[in-house]
């Protein structure tokens, strides 16, 4: 077997340490090393965007970004969404706007969605919308995210 | 993927080091939007993949209105569009370069990777045959500067030699009365590969053509210059008309092939089009210049 990379990195604020592969994928060893099932695996081509995870606050395919890439990065995944019990705002609306169905897209859509939000508390619909197009999902048809994304902005700002 | 190594040098001569102690099986990974598809479809199987995105001046984007603008190879798109010297003074590749994938690959896919990829239908290449741009090339050897008109060889393939990188891609500061525009046609909406690409380039004297440049993707082994409708503008008024005619000629450079995307015809037809709004458009920014 190859030899393997020690990767220090911060992942979802916690300052982490993993051993991976070069040939292992960002997405793989979030997953596969630290057990970190949240990020989902589609096509493996950045076409899907279920894999999206934010790295130093910019949305990346982590399918197309190597573990030790992540070296003294700052990762942000779905896991680090959520304050101890309290779903972030995104999260909460999602479930209420029955923006999923099967789920394998969510993570990859919340976390494009925070990407946006963090930036531009405020968006249009044709902002999310564009946002958001690099996030496949087949089964909702869109509108119910594009929802959901518009109600946790209002809930963010607390309007 | 198949098994191999990796290094993140922090400057150039160490890449050039690393690139060239490894011959062939050593390869440059920037945003690795295309190299890692590349690699997990064993189309390509480095030994040694070196990471350039520490190197500070493949990070660089530095405009200077006399000796216009120095833009490292590792500069991944979304940055380009966030820098607001380079949507002032080179609005036509800025939004070329903002049309890539979605907003999670123009966070990784840098335009040094766009042009060393060599794909024909590559978005920034057109504009950047359209400004003229030159990319600086570091190797074994030393330095030398190729302008991108020269840089590619077939599709998939330019002029690097073993061991060699770019560094930065070098534009010329815009004279005055002078804008760029760029224009893709893709059968969807977002996140396709165009069908045809045109970027323009125009220099107005009052309001006569005093100097044009026309990038194609899309339609010939690799990107290319349109020079028959460049060299019928110069002196003329930029019109409808002459932008029409401009197009016309510029469908006689393209050599287009069949595709799932669309036919060599359909190509064909869409170069006179995109030709004509690429210039009107570059014309019309530059006469606010
Ligand atoms: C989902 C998706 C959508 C896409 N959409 C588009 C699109 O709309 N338009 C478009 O044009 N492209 C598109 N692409 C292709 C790709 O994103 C671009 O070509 C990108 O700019 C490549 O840059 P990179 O930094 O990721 O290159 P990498 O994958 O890191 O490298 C590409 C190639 O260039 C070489 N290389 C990279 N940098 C250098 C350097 N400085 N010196 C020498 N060699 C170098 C590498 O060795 C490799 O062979 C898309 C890709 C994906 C996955
Ligand atoms: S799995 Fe990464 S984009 Fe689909
Ligand atoms: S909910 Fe099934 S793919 Fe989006």
């Amino acid at each position: 077997m190859a030899k393997k990379s020690l990767v220090e990195t911060t992942i979802n604020g916690e300052q982490v340490e993993f051993l991976c592969e070069p040939r292992q994928s960002l997405l793989e060893s979030l997953r596969d090393v630290l057990g970190l099932t949240g990020s989902k695996e589609g096509c493996l081509t950045g076409d899907c965007g279920a894999c999206t995870v934010l790295v130093d606050g910019r949305p990346v395919c982590s399918c197309l970004m190597l573990g030790v890439e992540a070296r003294g990065k700052k990762i942000t995944t779905v896991e680090g969404l959520a304050e101890g019990t309290r779903l972030h705002p995104l999260q909460q609306k999602f479930l209420e706007d029955a923006s999923l169905q099967c789920g394998i897209c969510t993570p990859g859509f919340l976390m494009s969605a925070k990407s946006l939000l963090d930036r531009n508390p405020n968006p249009t619909e044709a902002e999310i919308r564009y946002a958001l197009a690099g996030n496949l999902c087949r089964c909702t048809g869109y509108d119910k995210i594009v929802r959901a994304v518009q109600d946790a902005a209002r809930v963010i700002q607390g309007r | 993927m198949h098994e191999f190594s990796y290094e993140a040098p922090t400057t150039v001569e160490q890449a050039v080091k690393l690139l060239s102690s490894d011959g062939d099986s050593a390869r440059v990974i920037c945003g690795g939007t295309d190299l890692l598809i590349q690699m997990r479809n064993a189309v390509r199987k480095p030994k040694l993949l070196v990471d350039v995105k520490s190197i500070p001046e493949m990070r660089e984007i530095s405009f200077d209105p006399k000796t216009g603008l120095r833009l490292g190879a590792a500069v991944p798109c979304i940055e380009i569009h966030e820098n607001e010297a380079m949507r002032r003074h080179y609005p036509g590749l800025t939004e070329a370069a903002h049309l890539i994938g979605s907003l999670q690959i123009q966070s990784r896919a840098s335009i040094g990777g766009n042009l060393c990829n060599a794909s024909p239908a590559a978005d920034t290449s057109p504009a950047l045959l359209a400004l003229n741009a030159t990319a600086k090339i570091v190797g074994p050897n030393g330095s030398r500067e190729v302008p991108v008109e020269k840089f590619f060889s077939g599709p998939g393939k330019n002029v690097l030699q073993r061991g060699e990188l770019v560094t930065q891609i070098l534009i010329a500061a815009p004279p005055p009365h002078t804008s760029d525009r760029y224009l893709r046609m893709i059968p969807r909406n977002e996140m396709d590969i165009a069908i045809v690409g045109a970027g323009a380039c125009v220099t107005l004297d009052g309001d006569k053509v005093k100097a044009v440049r026309i990038g194609l993707g899309a339609v010939a082994p690799t990107p290319i210059l349109a020079p028959k409708a460049a060299e019928y503008l110069i002196g003329k008024k930029l019109d409808e008309k002459t932008a029409e005619r401009a197009g016309e000629l510029a469908r006689e450079h393209a050599v287009p092939i069949d595709d799932m995307r669309g036919t060599a015809e359909y190509r064909v037809h869409v170069v006179g089009v995109l030709t004509k709004r690429a210039l009107l458009g570059a014309a019309e920014r530059a006469r606010q210049n």
